[in-house]
């Protein structure tokens, strides 16, 4: 999978969480740019970015992070 | 079927649970409710997908939700916050994360007995003052280790802590078993059903203290939910059942009743059988069973009667259709007859069309997706349709009563005249103001009563309790009626309060079973008596008309009141006791108490 592809399901996740069809991503995007992104978000966030690419991360993986970008290359590691 | 049904998705509900909760808001007539979480752990996703599963019961939820690991300074010491929101729930969300003395190898045995009971004392007082606030509490038991220091031996050492939770687990239970009010939020057996290791993720905890995995908070707050929308009488009360395929296996009409399958000598009768007893202990609980299959009905009853191995017996149903109209009017047709709304039904048929009809003709009918008999009984129990929190002695007897319903109407089909009827019945009643005994039947008849029921208010147990001490502000009366057939339990209530010399009826129910009895006469001739003994002239009431209250509207006028107001969402009325008030009931010997 390339890594548009992996952006382009992450941003269909997102748009279900904050249930925002207007949401667009970029690798810079970060929870600042997202209104109600935060903490609590961001665990649903990863969990349904578990589900469904079918990964399970670690608990050093999802410590640092900062932006879109990194949860793309992240994935992107994973599914390889 | 709506995505909040059993068998739910957990991981779409987590994802899109911002546009469910969109769409629920579009309902209306919902129960509003204020419910306290407090967190022995992180709460923030269970207290929404809590919310998600009470919409979907028709409760809308004001929430107060707790500070982080809080719970037990904000109960014990409350800075006045949570009794001002006065919660009617309280949910006290621990888990073994919050046992403080929990054994270790090097323990004694006096030590670790020490340990439980402080624990145990710990809960104990937690409860006590968690009730104090008047609300309904809900607390969780322990689930199981996710290690065990002995393997299996950890069971059964003493320093084990599966030893000490299994322990805890029963002295909790045998607590709470005493307390009203109080309830138990399975998670020992619910973490057992979902397997510990998918109930727990060590990577939630050390990530967000989150105590269970959080793709399992559908699991938790579902159950949650189930005991509140039971607390609040929203429970379904009766079962309706195909026959063929569905109560016993093959088509009676073509194989015949000695070729369909039921009983234990072959695995699809076993299934069958199985199916059976379970519903047999259901109505032991009060859930009323019904038959509504396509069938020559002497030959449908055959499967009963003439097999021996059958667990359910033609006197275990209610209403039984076996013919050929369609089934949602046979449905329509059992709501009638035994007079309960249509969506106080279940309906089980393995017909993947004959589901797909009654749901489109009857939507408020819950008709589960069943495929295969194995499937029946998880089905209904997991859903929870008929979760017991409170359980009366009425309940237990509910079947009979309406057995003995059915009675009445064949007696009363012989008379002409109705009130020569009604003085054939030997009707009798005790009546007089709530009391403590019977706070619990109390709650469970004014929480369930639709129909004739002129306000719909629902009132918590401890709402109840308050008008018992109170007699300078309320009148409240209860009775119950027996005849010649049977007792019908205790089925009508009323509150009315007091202010200026004038009394107004806030509440009054009444089982429908029991209406046109002139048991209504009786409890106005009751109020109006409680009336003149504390010198009150006037006596107000409204009517509040829902879907389900049509049939009083037109009441109060027929017993004497004037209408005041006469609007879309109220009628209000006034009733002035005349010096010499005669009372309007005349065929049921009243006993005061």
């Amino acid at each position: 999978m390339t890594k548009e592809e992996i952006m382009g399901q992450l941003t269909e996740i997102f748009r279900d969480i904050f249930d925002d069809e207007d949401i667009v991503l970029t690798e810079s995007t970060t929870s600042d740019d997202i209104e109600d992104w935060d903490s609590l978000e961001q665990i649903n966030l990863l969990v349904a970015i578990e589900k469904h690419f079918k990964i399970k991360f670690q608990l050093a993986d999802v410590a640092n992070l900062e932006n879109v970008g990194s949860m793309v290359e992240l994935v992107s590691k994973m599914i390889a | 079927m709506s995505i909040l049904d059993y068998p739910f998705d957990n991981a779409y509900i987590i994802q899109k649970k911002k546009s469910i909760k969109k769409e629920l808001l579009l309902k209306d007539n919902f129960v509003e409710k204020k419910i306290a979480i407090l967190s022995g752990s992180t709460i923030g996703e269970i207290k929404n997908i809590l919310e998600l599963f009470l919409l979907n019961y028709g409760i809308k939820p004001e929430f107060k939700v707790g500070g982080y690991n809080r719970y037990y300074e904000e109960l014990m010491f409350d800075d006045g916050s949570l009794s001002d929101f006065a919660p009617d729930f309280i949910y006290i969300h621990t888990s073994n994360k919050n046992i403080e003395n929990l054994p270790s190898p090097q323990d004694s045995p006096k030590i670790v007995k020490d340990k439980l009971e402080k624990e145990f004392n710990k809960f104990k007082s937690l409860c006590e003052k968690a009730l104090s606030y008047g609300a309904v509490v809900i607390v969780n038991n322990y689930e199981m280790p996710f290690y065990r220091m002995y393997g299996s031996k950890d069971a059964v050492v003493v320093q084990g802590v599966v030893n000490f939770t299994n322990k805890l687990n029963v002295m909790i239970a045998d607590y709470i078993a005493t307390m009203d009010n109080l309830y138990l939020n399975d998670i020992n057996y619910l973490s057992g059903l979902i397997g510990l290791d998918n109930w727990f993720s060590l990577e939630n905890w050390y990530l967000y203290k989150y105590a269970l995995s959080v793709d399992k908070i559908p699991d938790l707050t579902f159950s949650i939910a189930k005991i509140i929308k039971s607390a609040l009488g929203k429970n379904k009360k009766s079962i309706i059942l195909d026959l063929d395929n569905t109560l016993w296996g093959g088509v009676i009409g073509d194989d015949g009743v000695e070729g369909i399958a039921i009983g234990n000598e072959q695995p699809a009768g076993m299934s069958y059988t199985e199916f059976q007893s379970y519903l047999k202990k259901l109505s032991s609980l009060g859930i009323m069973l019904n038959v509504c299959s396509k069938n020559e009905e002497k030959i449908a009853k055959q499967g009963f009667t003439n097999r021996k191995e059958s667990p359910l017996s033609i006197d275990d149903f209610i209403c039984f259709k076996a013919n050929w109209e369609p089934k949602h009017i046979n449905i329509a047709n059992i709501a009638k007859e035994i007079n309960i709304g249509e969506d106080s039904f279940v309906f089980i048929d393995d017909n993947p069309a004959e589901r797909e009809i009654v749901r489109k003709s009857l939507p408020s009918v819950v008709v589960p997706e069943v495929s295969c008999p194995e499937d029946y009984i998880k089905a209904i129990d997991r859903a929870g349709f008929f979760e017991i929190t409170a359980f009366t002695k009425d309940d237990a007897k509910r079947n009979e009563m309406y057995k003995q319903n059915a009675q009445r109407a064949a007696a009363e089909s012989s008379f002409t005249d109705y009130t020569d009827y009604l003085l054939s019945l030997n009707m009798t009643s005790e009546i007089g103001a709530f009391s403590n005994a019977h706070c619990e039947r109390i709650t469970q008849l004014i929480n369930k009563t639709n129909q004739f029921n002129f306000t719909t208010r629902r009132y918590a147990q401890s709402e109840i309790e308050e008008i018992i001490s109170n007699h300078e502000e309320y009148i409240s009366v209860h009775a119950n009626l027996v005849d010649k057939f049977g007792d019908n339990g205790i089925t009508t209530c009323l509150i009315a309060s007091v202010k200026d010399n004038s009394a107004n009826i806030d509440l009054w129910v009444m089982s429908c079973r029991v209406f046109k009895r002139h048991l209504e006469y009786a409890v106005f001739d009751y109020l109006v008596e409680q009336c003149n003994k504390m010198g009150i002239k006037t006596i107000t009431a409204s009517y509040l008309p829902t879907a389900k209250n049509i049939i009083i509207k037109d009441f109060y006028e027929g017993i004497g009141f004037d209408i005041v107001l006469d609007s879309e969402n109220e009628k209000r009325y006034i009733f002035n006791i005349p010096e010499n008030y005669e009372n309007k009931n005349k065929v049921i010997t009243m006993e005061v108490k």
